[in-house]
């Protein structure tokens, strides 16, 4: 693409607020972008950054608290202020989007047909058979399998990236100019995350619409974008050519996000250090009972799984969703009935009630994925923390408990005085530091860590990982570390499990497992992760 | 699904059974007997009466004659409208029930959804304000305190609309009314809620991001979610409003067979009582299952087989 493409979609000094109980919040502060024909251009920020917002005020779609200063043009008409029925014209006709959640961003109640056609027939005026001639064209050029049969197909009965391919076929349906993409690959896992980032390219290549991608994946960026805007706090803080802001950043906080990788590794432990948990055979079957006159159901969510925790050792166990990683880490606590053996320092506990489970609680401690939700908003982070004392050791006094409160927020890297707040109050890193010291107050042995990280900010991230690997070190706590992330399971475990469909794939020292990945599932899944560029050349390159 | 009607309407009988049995002994343990007047009957005419019924068998016998009529299909004689079997009057008296209840159902309906639905279309709004206060004020104030009022107002001072009695449909408008007021609350209240719900949720964004037109957005796409805990709430409320009112019919004078519950169990009349019981009981069942498959008529994502 040449620089004298004719810009298409022009934003500027655009500012967004919110009236909020609290006052104003400005969102976006006065931002500049420009989208040429056929150009891909990346908006990169960490959650807050406003990136979405921008996009969300351009096409009219703000929440009804929220206000917009400024211009939106899409060749040369102004959208901002533009009465509805003429915006509607526009959006879903000559700019169109996606959007992150590809599980409710449609209409549960009626067919994919039925949501392709509408805006076919709204826009183009098409006949109810023409629209359905055209959405049957549009799931082939999305490559949905076996087509007609999708038609009548409702989204729960679609994957996550079959939802995102028809949400694309509806983006396309009345050939846009630009389509504006607000993380479509956040939810889903690495593979598909690439499957769909290559669709997108190979129908840009074919219809030559410009695309606006909005994300907070700097390797999606490096893979995908010409362009790129580096937005912080509202503002654009850093723009260019994509190679140039990869090579030369300017700013400061591009070089913070450039860096934000998960970075180290830890060393094995030695084959002599003491087993502590010791899991044989671990099986967990959902079944749902045979009803009056229907048959049972039976899921096998994980199927045979072995593995041996060492004092001091961090178990990786990787898998995308479905594969049983998180329910293993349930099974593994007995919070879930499950088959097989599970010994903890010598005692078998599987099969434990909760009472009989209670002693061992304090040592065998585990964190959420979910910050938000997993600690309870009407109790003071204080409480929160002191909860488990409680329960584990009644003799202490409030003083007591308040020390060990107060230690353990030190620990984590929090300030003691926030110990009357709630937890509403703080942001989703700093509630997992509560979780963390939730768990390290009752100085536990092993903690099960359940996507700990997934729901953060790389830079974030990265404060979680020092933190959680510092911790290791000082109390020699032996990890169950679940994640979808390899970065972030290659920087912290010793040991790695690579899950599929509840079976283990490949196992083996983390260095192992990501230099010389013995699977093709695990070969793919490295590759979908840390060189999508080369994946998505390579699906380029197998199309030509 | 006809496996899943059938399974329903077999588990159903189970249900019944239940009910008329613990109905039967309930009324029983209750002191006193339908012919238990102010003043005492001739013993020896008490005798014959409770010989002609069988109430001088023991219970357990009592229960089996009662359960075995059932099974021909026979509800019994009234034991205090003597000249009348029980199927008589309910007979009667149901299809009243059933005209009054339907209409104030439909009416609930109607008016509730589009009251519910301009509310949430204008949220915190001196419309939605003013929805929210007669939805309040039609929960709180009991129909017999409308329904007298209202006759009073209509029925007799401006005399436009009959003020009781039964006959004609300018009689229905009144009791109508009076059924419908508190259902037309509530559901304009779980309507606006849930319509709230609905337009905030990511598939109306998308819709917007489309260019649907707004009649779209909110008929087709968030209208019929909005409909679901409506519809969940109507089974037990249509089976109550069908089966009659009996403060309604009372003040309004109308032949339906709420007031038979009421001065049935008032009068010990075992089996007026019991025929109602197994009416109201008939109705619940079916309506809960008329509400299941309306729901997964709705959506998609529930399916029986």
């Amino acid at each position: 693409m040449t620089d004298t493409s004719e810009t298409i979609f022009d934003i500027r000094d655009i500012r967004v607020t919110f009236a909020t109980p609290d006052g104003a919040v400005e969102a976006v502060r006065g931002v500049d972008m420009n989208v040429k024909a056929g150009e891909t251009v990346a908006v990169v920020g960490e959650s807050g950054s406003g990136k979405s917002q921008i996009m969300m005020a351009a096409m009219g779609l703000l929440a009804s608290n929220g206000r917009v200063e400024g211009s939106v043009t899409y060749r040369g008409q102004e959208l901002i202020g533009m009465p509805r029925e003429k915006l509607n014209r526009i959006r879903g006709a000559k700019v169109t989007m996606i959007f992150q959640e590809p599980m409710t961003s449609l209409d549960p109640l009626y067919t994919i047909e039925r949501q392709i056609s509408e805006p076919l027939r709204v826009h183009g005026g098409l006949s109810a058979s023409a629209a359905r001639a055209r959405a049957l064209e549009l799931l082939k050029l999305v490559h949905i399998p076996d087509p007609e049969r999708r038609l009548k197909s409702y989204p729960h009965e679609l994957s996550g990236g079959q939802r995102q391919r028809v949400m694309i076929a509806m983006a396309l349906a009345n050939d846009p100019d630009l389509l504006i993409a607000d993380e479509p690959t956040t939810a889903l896992d690495v593979t598909i995350q690439a499957e769909i980032l290559g669709l997108l390219a190979e129908l840009q290549k074919k219809l030559g619409t410009s695309i606006l991608f909005i994300t907070h994946d700097l390797t999606i960026v490096e893979a995908f974008a010409d362009r790129v805007y580096v937005m912080q706090h509202g503002n654009v803080v850093e723009e260019g050519k994509t190679e140039d802001i990869f090579q030369r950043p300017t700013r400061d906080y591009t070089k913070m996000l450039l860096a934000a990788e998960p970075e180290g590794s830890k060393p094995p432990v030695p084959d002599t250090a003491p087993i502590l948990l010791d899991a044989n055979d671990v099986s967990v079957t959902f079944s749902m009972p045979s009803g009056f006159l229907s048959p049972r159901f039976e899921l096998k969510a994980v199927q045979n799984v072995t593995l041996s925790l060492r004092e001091g050792q961090t178990i990786g166990i990787v898998g995308e969703s479905g594969s049983g990683k998180s329910t293993l880490g349930r099974a593994l606590l007995q919070l879930l009935p499950s088959e097989g053996r599970v010994v903890y320092q010598g005692t078998p506990i599987q099969g434990f009630d909760r009472a009989a489970m209670r002693p061992y609680r304090r040592n065998l401690q585990m964190v959420f994925q979910d910050p938000f939700g997993s600690l309870s908003p009407r109790m003071t982070v204080g409480d929160i923390i002191t909860e488990g004392l409680l329960v584990h050791e009644p003799q202490m006094t409030r003083r007591e408990r308040e020390e060990a409160a107060t230690q353990a927020l030190r620990e984590v890297g929090l300030e003691p005085a926030v110990r009357n707040r709630f937890p509403h109050e703080f942001s989703g890193g700093q509630r997992q530091r509560i979780a963390i010291a939730r768990a390290v107050v009752l100085k536990p042995t092993v903690i099960v860590l359940d996507e700990p990280t997934s729901a953060l900010d790389r830079s974030v991230q990265k404060q979680i990982i020092a933190l959680l690997r510092d911790i290791q070190a000082r109390y020699r706590l032996s990890y169950i570390f679940i994640s979808h992330d390899l970065a972030v399971v290659k920087a912290l475990s010793d040991y790695t499990i690579v899950m599929r469909t509840g079976r283990v794939v490949e196992e083996g020292p983390t260095g192992d497992v990501f230099r010389a990945p013995a699977s093709e599932y695990t070969r793919d899944l490295m590759e979908a992760a840390f060189n999508l560029k080369k994946v998505l050349s390579r699906q380029a390159s197998a199309r030509a | 699904m006809l496996r899943y009607v059938l399974r329903r309407l077999l588990g159903a009988i189970p249900t019944l059974f239940l009910v008329i049995t613990f109905a039967f002994f309930l009324m029983r343990v209750a002191p006193g007997g339908p012919f238990d007047r102010e003043r005492a009957l001739e013993a020896k005419v008490l005798e014959n009466l409770n010989r002609v019924f069988h109430l001088d068998r023991p219970l357990w016998e009592q229960y089996f004659y009662y359960l075995g009529n059932l099974a021909r299909g026979d509800l019994g004689p009234s034991f205090i409208y003597r000249d009348f079997s029980v199927q008589q009057l309910l007979g009667n008296g149901l299809p009243v029930s059933i005209q009054l209840g339907g209409m104030a159902l439909l009416v609930a309906l109607l008016v509730g959804s589009l009251l519910g639905c301009i509310a949430a279309l204008r949220q915190n709004s001196w419309i939605d304000y003013g929805v929210t206060a007669v939805a309040t004020f039609g929960i709180t104030v009991p129909n017999f305190v409308v329904a007298p009022v209202l006759s009073l107002i209509f029925g007799v001072w401006l005399s436009m609309l009959p003020a009781g009695g039964w006959g004609g449909p300018s009689s229905m408008i009144l009791p109508v009314i009076t059924l419908a007021l508190p259902q037309v609350a509530i559901v304009a209240r779980l309507i606006r809620g849930s319509m709230i719900e609905a337009l905030r949720s990511d598939h109306v964004r998308t819709a917007r991001a489309y260019g649907l037109p707004m009649r779209m957005i909110v008929g087709v796409h968030s209208l019929r979610a909005a409909c679901l805990p409506v519809v969940s709430y109507l089974g037990p409320a249509a089976a109550a409003l069908l089966t009659g009112s009996v403060v309604v019919e009372t003040i309004f004078g109308l032949p339906g067979i709420g007031r038979y519950f009421v001065q049935g169990a008032l009068n010990r009349d075992y089996t007026l009582v019991m025929g109602t019981v197994i009416i109201i009981a008939v109705f619940v069942v079916i309506f809960n299952l008329i509400v299941d498959l309306l729901y997964a008529a709705l959506d998609p994502r529930v399916r029986y087989d």
